[in-house]
């Protein structure tokens, strides 16, 4: 709707500027009133920002860029030892470099990149990246440092943009820019090789791109609105790609192109103005079926153009990410263990890479058996009785996560002990179904359960080794069963998915996933469950395989897909997410702590003598932020009911009401996606999950005071002084930032001598909580 | 005065037989051989144990609901007069004569009776039919899982019932706004929506989430209401405030309230004494009272104690002391001092006992008077039996190696210096200057020469340990934590200096006499935040299910079986109900959808107060269910089919709002769309359909409601009004004019200048926004 955007602007240099607050909230209103919207709409932008012509802005944003990359590349190569998750992301930068295969529970865009970087700058992965302390001594690691610290400096100009975007007012865009290059916790996340700038990088990336596109939305379909709009797809997928928390800034994407479209698809101008008028004219009793018509091809139009650049290209590239992870990584290395069989056999260096054994399980066959859950192992026994009072005295059966002799298992008939390997006797393939016994290999004893409860899961039944030389009781006997039986009725090895039925009180065999006691040698429990259910617990698959009658073929037939690798991959991400839990009596750090600045995290150093670094916000800088929240939900609630009455504002203060619900709201939201949903998660928590939210709650900061300051002004007109309000509250939080920066600034470029609670330290009286132990 | 001698005293009755009937087949379905069977079945055996408990007035602490819910059942054997007496061990057994089993499970099944006429009043006061009213009461009448879940001493029927009552007070609320803010029937149903849901919650936590849909409903109606600018700012204030007291801080008072009569009647200590605090310990009768009572309050020099952690994870425990020493060597190959160990022993011991020791005298006994220890003091701890001091150094922890092992401090003569004061640090001071109090005092023990801090690790040591817990000492400064701080329970003042004298002291039972009384709201957030917290075991279950078994009703659970007769109950839905609820959820949510993009494209398929009260009911009954059902995807606890009670009553209460929309909008729409709506070339033929049909519907839907009364002449109007509406849309203003005339000709019914000015609205509009 041209008219009701364009219509009335006093200076053509606003408009692609402008946000889409005012175009929204014109579209909001309906048509009816949209020449209401356009008489207020030019007095929006606020009169200062017209001062600034376009060389000085971007004189400014550079000066911005400047100070971002002063105070993020300053003694950057201090310490010159690993601190804290360098232990980590360094080494799986090495990974990528040496392409070994390892596991880790975030998504790998983020140690690709860094392992790249490291790559390009002479960093050979050498380096072992033991324990956090250990020195680079030659290795070169500032590269890998200095690409993170790249990243993360690139904040600030995007929240600068960001900001200035939402509030066309440059000083709400310097204050936010203030607020971060000032905070020491972003400034020293930035400074090591670690994930948080990458991904922090990539959410305000999105989030800039989308306030980008957003602000086109008077001319849709144009070069610039169609850049932006596909760069908030990649950078979607970059953060998605580096952690899963990523996840957060795509529903916010989200929530803002839904309610986009929907105020698109209540637009009923929109149709007309590209067919309706000219259909009118030829047919005035055009009926609603055009109308209709007209209003697919515009919207739909739209919607295909968000599906195509929010859904389709994030996801081929996160995809891609994948892709060349995968092709990346194709040696074997610790991650192994983590993944199935099948996946294993992608792997040169694995057993199982390119080994060839006889596809199809016959009696007589030497078998090791794998549990399908992650990280549980292969069925196991061993010479060792239960001990007295756990169950029967009877031999043990545990899970094991090494390969060993004792994981040997022999298929045999369940009634007659003659020997399958007999070559005399036909080769008997096993069928699904079939009542067969388990013979341990190495102690001959049979795979055995019977009503006795089971060492740790009191509910199921306890399994054990029983029989002298393989001649056993009616209790050794199990059913073998496919699960979601696709290829007839022979059992696959590696494919085959199977449960075991033991014969005489229907119980499966599947494992609890417990740690046996030290009688146990803490091998997992195996047990047989009377409850039927389908869990991965009690499905098991059939890894090597050993039958001297049968012709061994290739596995690479085995291989999975893609698909099935991408989620597989997913699958033993999401549980080793689920795994990281805090242990009881452990110090954790709660997500209520994180706005107050509650506690830091030790990067570097304990010790007096020690070069310590520790990542603690600038407690001015959140302590704002803190009150910035609540002022904000108070004014923002004072407007919103005030308007819901239908008080008429005046029109400087409508529009800085409109900054303040629409720009203020967006930030806001942001903050509120990548905090609270931290408060339903199981797993253990850091500090510095919460940077994320930090920067959208500083944008927030930013934005707020200049809005009340503006207000202030707006309602000290009368007096001659008024105009200077605004002017000296900015610069007095500018400065006071700053200051507060020099005082904390050892923080983040690592402070020695004596800590904090010692009157001689260069930090005491600073530690202004208890909790803070610098 | 006299007034009444004037005029005659007049009594109008309105009484809606509907309601009057259902309540009676829905008692009867409910009350009907309640006694039978007179055995232990399902769950009764959990809840059964807390009735016990509450006839015996005995303490427990339950972590899977609020109390309310078990104060019901137990209401019902307090009318039944049971004393408690009967052992609830095993499902099956045979209840003795002792136990009341009819006025047991009377109050669950008046609870699930009455859901019966109450779904009836909702259905109507959202504004749909008597008939689908009736439909719907029907539908939770014969639904045999609400049945058999009604009949027995459980609590989901109780749930339902106040979930229930909420939703439909608040309707009453919400209807009694219109004619008449601030009567008293529209103060009575605020309030009684409050009091409904603090009741819902108070039965079980998931009725929270029936409590914030009606918060939500309530918070919508409020924000129309600051929108509506007929009323004066005063006004709206007004309404806000008599909301936020009904809905915020009077659910907040009743669940208090129930606590408190919690917590009045269990007065006893019993068997989860345990778990709390010594301080709640202390304020009930018997157990750890009968012990503390009296003793002195303030710690002295000398003071002989027993520390418990505050923690009591995984057993809550003492520090404990013993003449054996840590092995030399552990199993791993590390090395130990070979000191006396220290530990923390779940029982009560004589080796439990410490006496806090002066640094700068050697005495053991308290002065006279006694001489206070406050928060900062040095203190030492010197074990009562052995009376070696409290050590910690710079040796790794048997079984934490990244902490300081503590001991009981022994000299070998070698270059290991006794490390034995300690720092008293009072978490919970109010000043700095605060003494040490028995019970009340939470504190610390910071080592002087190592700051480091007290700790229970929790591990259980190996046999040379006895399975006592670890305790050690753990360098830190950050936090507060529970493993950390302990609390004196059992004081007295030491008299004797000898050791001989003291061990037989030590072994005396200590005995003074004073009452210690604990203020309600600290018992109350103790209970509370002990209840939350409280971990049980979540062991699978043989009928266990998940929350998608439950739509699907692939699950069922047996709850009894005759040992001989091979009679059983089983809870077990009604396919036919489960299935159609279901299906009447989906069409709500596609019609809802499409209607919503129908709206923003300013096409009024519905009339605005029709469209309202579709919304309302979906919002109720759709929402209902989805908040009653989808949280428990989220749920890490054992769960079970009758979980899904009382998402399934709302979505039974959704099925003949469905259906009455379907037949009154749909069937006639899709009977219509047999000619295309742009074939308006048959304009004349298409009216005379459309006036057919609606005189057929008109006379159906009189016949099955029986007599109209005043608050149905919208739906009637609704009607007429939204065939208008659908049909007259796509002309323009002239040609509508002429149509509507058309139909006014046809003489249909005396309704007509309603319908004109409806329909005049929604041409209105469209035509707006076509121009």
């Amino acid at each position: 709707m041209p008219p009701a955007v364009g219509g009335g602007l006093a200076g053509s240099e606003l408009r692609p500027r402008r946000g889409r607050c005012g175009s929204q909230a014109a579209r909001a209103v309906g048509p009816d009133v949209a020449t209401e919207a356009t008489t207020r709409s030019p007095k929006r932008p606020a009169p200062s920002s017209r001062r600034f012509e376009a060389p000085g802005r971007w004189a400014l944003l550079a000066l911005v860029t400047l100070m971002s990359f002063a105070t993020r590349f300053h003694r950057l190569d201090q310490p010159p030892h690993i601190c804290w998750d360098e232990t980590h992301f360094g080494k799986m930068g090495s990974y990528y470099i040496n392409r070994t295969f390892f596991f880790d529970v975030h998504p790998p865009l983020g140690k690709m990149l860094i392992g790249l970087a490291g790559h390009l700058t002479g960093y050979d992965g050498t380096f072992l990246f033991q324990k956090p302390g250990d020195e680079y001594e030659h290795h070169s690691y500032l590269g890998m440092r200095g690409f993170c610290a790249f990243l993360g400096a690139l904040l600030i100009p995007f929240a600068y943009l960001t900001v200035l975007e939402l509030s066309q007012s440059l000083p709400a865009a310097l204050l936010t820019a203030a607020l971060l290059t000032f905070d020491t916790g972003c400034l020293t996340l930035s400074q090591y090789i670690l994930l948080d700038p990458i991904l922090m990088f990539f959410i305000m990336a999105a989030m800039l791109s989308m306030v980008k596109y957003n602000s086109y939305a008077n001319r849709p379909f144009s070069a610039p609105w169609w850049l932006w709009l596909s760069l908030t797809g990649v950078n979607l997928a970059g953060a998605l790609g580096v952690k899963f928390v990523g996840l957060f800034i795509i529903l916010q994407v989200g929530w803002n192109t839904v309610s986009d479209l929907w105020h698109l698809f209540g637009d009923l101008s929109l149709s007309m103005i590209t067919h309706m008028s000219g259909i009118r004219q030829i047919m005035p009793h055009m009926p609603s079926t055009l109308h209709w018509l007209g209003l697919q091809v515009t919207v739909g139009k739209h919607l295909t153009a968000r599906i195509l650049c929010l859904i389709v290209l994030p996801l081929a590239l996160y995809t891609a990410t994948y892709a060349v992870h995968f092709m990346v990584l194709n040696k074997s290395g610790p991650g192994d263990g983590f993944f199935s069989s099948a996946f294993q056999a992608r792997l040169s260096g694995n057993n199982l890479h390119n080994a060839s054994i006889p596809e199809h399980l016959a009696y007589g066959s030497v078998i090791t058996v794998k549990s399908a859950r992650m990280a549980v192992g292969y069925l196991h026994s061993h010479g060792h009785l239960y001990p007295e009072g756990i169950g029967a005295r009877q031999q043990q059966v545990t899970t094991y996560l090494h390969k060993d002799y004792n994981n040997l298992w022999i298929i045999k008939k369940h009634n007659t002990n003659s020997d399958p390997l007999d070559p005399s006797l036909p080769v008997e393939f096993v069928k699904h179904g079939d009542v067969i016994r388990l013979e341990h290999k190495e102690t001959s004893r049979n795979l055995h359960s019977h009503y006795h409860e089971a060492p740790l899961t009191r509910k199921h039944y306890q399994v054990t080794g029983y029989g002298i030389n393989g001649t056993g009781d009616s209790n050794d006997f199990w059913r073998i069963e496919v699960v979601n039986r696709k290829f007839g009725n022979r059992i696959k090895v590696l494919r085959s998915r199977i449960r075991l039925i033991h014969l005489v009180t229907g119980c499966v065999l599947g494992s609890s996933g417990k740690v046996l006691p030290k009688w146990g040698w803490e091998q997992l429990e195996v047990t047989c469950t009377p409850y039927l259910k389908e869990t991965l617990n009690s499905i098991w698959n059939v890894e090597d395989h050993i039958n001297p009658k049968l012709p061994n073929i290739s596995l690479d037939v085995l291989q999975p897909s893609f698909p099935e690798i991408m989620l597989e991959a997913h699958m033993v991400m999401i549980r080793g997410n689920n795994g990281l839990k805090p242990k009881d009596n452990e110090f954790t750090s709660k997500p209520w702590h994180w706005p107050i600045n509650y506690q830091g995290l030790r990067f570097s150093g304990i010790n007096d003598t020690d070069f310590r670094v520790y990542l603690l916000g600038n407690p001015v800088v959140w302590w704002l932020n803190l009150l910035s929240i609540a002022l904000y939900l108070l004014s923002g609630s004072i407007f919103a009911v005030a308007l819901q009455r239908g008080a008429r504002l005046p029109a400087e203060v409508e529009g800085l009401s409109q900054v303040l619900l629409q720009g203020g709201g967006q930030l806001l939201l942001g903050w509120m996606m990548h905090y609270f949903p931290f408060f339903l998660m199981g797993r253990i928590l850091y500090f510095h999950h919460y940077f994320p939210a930090m920067l959208f709650s500083s944008m927030l900061t930013g934005l707020l005071w200049d809005t009340l300051l503006r207000l202030c002004a707006w309602s000290l007109a009368s007096f001659s002084l008024a105009g200077h309000v605004h002017t000296l509250g900015i610069l007095s939080l500018l400065l006071g930032i700053a200051y507060s920066f020099y005082l904390f600034h050892p923080l983040a470029y690592g402070m020695v001598g004596p800590l904090a609670q010692d009157p001689r330290s260069p930090m005491a009286g600073l530690r202004w909580l208890e909790s803070w132990d610098f | 005065m006299l007034g009444f001698l004037q005029r005659p005293v007049v009594v109008t009755a309105d009484i809606n037989l509907n309601v009057v009937a259902l309540t009676a087949v829905g008692l009867l379905s409910r009350l009907w051989q309640l006694a039978y069977p007179r055995a232990v079945v399902f769950d009764e055996v959990y809840y059964g144990q807390y009735i016990s408990f509450y006839m015996k007035r005995i303490f427990f602490l339950d972590g899977s609901g609020p109390p309310f819910g078990h104060m019901l059942l137990a209401l019902g054997g307090y009318l039944g007069g049971f004393d408690g007496n009967f052992l609830w061990n095993r499902i099956g057994a045979e209840y003795s004569t002792n136990v009341p089993v009819w006025s047991l499970r009377l109050l669950p099944a008046l609870a699930g009776a009455l859901s019966v006429p109450m779904a009836y009043q909702i259905v109507w006061e959202l504004g749909f039919s008597h008939c689908a009213a009736v439909g719907a009461a029907l539908l939770i009448l014969i639904e045999n899982a609400l049945i058999t879940q009604s009949r027995l001493m459980l609590l989901e029927s109780a749930l339902i019932f106040f979930n229930l009552l909420a939703v439909l007070s608040y309707l009453k609320f919400s209807n009694s706004q219109k004619h008449g803010p601030f009567s008293p029937s529209w103060w009575f149903w605020l309030i009684l929506t409050g009091v409904a849901c603090a009741c819902a919650v108070g039965i079980k936590y998931v009725g929270v989430f029936t409590y914030l849909l009606v918060l939500g409903v309530a918070a919508v109606h409020a924000w129309h209401l600051i929108g509506d600018q007929t009323l004066s700012n005063v006004r709206v204030l007004c309404h806000l405030l008599a909301r936020a007291v009904a809905l915020l801080v009077i659910p907040v008072l009743v669940y208090l309230l129930f606590f408190y009569v919690h917590l009045l009647l269990l007065c006893r200590s019993g068997p989860h004494d345990q778990i709390m605090s010594s301080a709640f310990q202390a304020s009930l009768e018997g157990g750890l009272a009968r012990i503390t009572q009296g003793q002195p309050l303030e710690v002295a020099y000398g003071s002989q104690v027993t520390l418990k952690n505050a923690f009591g994870q995984p057993v809550p425990c003492w520090l404990h002391s013993h003449q054996s020493t840590y092995p030399v060597i552990y199993e791993n190959g590390r090395g130990s001092s070979h000191q006396q160990q220290v530990t923390c022993y779940p029982f009560k011991d004589v080796n439990n006992w410490w006496i806090v020791k002066d640094p700068g005298r050697h005495q053991l006994v308290v002065n006279n008077p006694p001489r206070p220890v406050r928060h900062g003091d040095i203190v030492q701890l010197a074990h009562g039996m052995t009376t070696r001091l409290l050590n910690t150094h710079d040796v790794a922890a048997p079984l934490s190696p990244h902490s300081q092992e503590v001991s009981c401090y022994i000299d070998y003569n070698v270059s290991m210096p006794a490390q034995n004061l300690w720092r008293l640090d009072i978490v919970n001071r109010e000043s700095d200057t605060d003494v040490w109090k028995t019970i009340v005092s939470e504190v610390r023990f910071v080592h002087v020469n190592t700051s480091a801090v007290l700790k229970l690790s929790g591990a259980p040591l190996p046999d040379w340990g006895f399975r006592q817990l670890e305790v050690v000492g753990e360098q830190l400064s950050r936090g507060y934590h529970g493993s950390t701080v302990w609390s004196v329970e059992e004081h007295r003042y030491g008299r004797s200096q000898e050791q001989k004298e003291r061990e037989l002291e030590l072994h005396s039972p200590t005995q003074t006499d004073v009452s210690r009384n604990l203020s309600f709201m600290a018992r109350f957030s103790e209970l509370q935040w002990r209840m939350l917290t409280v971990r049980s075991d979540d062991s699978e279950h043989k009928y266990s299910s998940t929350p998608l078994d439950w739509v699907m009703l692939d699950t069922n659970i047996a709850y009894w079986l005759h040992p001989r007769t091979s009679a059983q109950i089983h809870l077990l839905g009604n396919i036919v109900i489960w299935a159609s609820a279901s299906l009447a959820t989906l069409v709500y949510a596609l019609l809802f959808i499409w209607y919503l993009f129908r709206r923003r494209r300013r096409v009024c398929d519905l009339p605005e107060d029709c469209w309202l009260r579709w919304a309302l009911a979906g919002a109720l009954c759709a929402g209902g269910w989805a908040v009653n059902y989808v949280p428990f995807f989220m749920m890490e606890k054992t769960l079970f089919l009758y979980h899904y009670l009382p998402a399934l009553t709302f979505q039974i209460l959704l099925l003949p709002v469905v259906l009455e929309h379907v037949s009154d909008h749909l069937c006639r729409y899709g009977a219509l769309a047999a000619t295309p709506p742009w074939g308006y070339g048959s304009r004349g033929v298409l009216n005379g359909d459309s006036s057919v049909m609606q005189m057929g519907l008109g006379s159906q839907a009189r016949l099955c409601r029986g007599s109209e009364d005043e608050a149905n002449e919208g739906c009637r109007e609704r009607k007429v009004a939204d065939v208008h509406g659908r049909w007259g849309r796509p002309f323009g203003p002239g040609e509508h004019q002429e149509q509507r005339e058309g139909q006014g000709n046809m003489g249909r019914d005396p309704e007509q200048p309603v319908v004109r000015g409806r329909t005049a609205w929604c041409m209105a509009e469209i035509n707006q926004e076509a121009l």
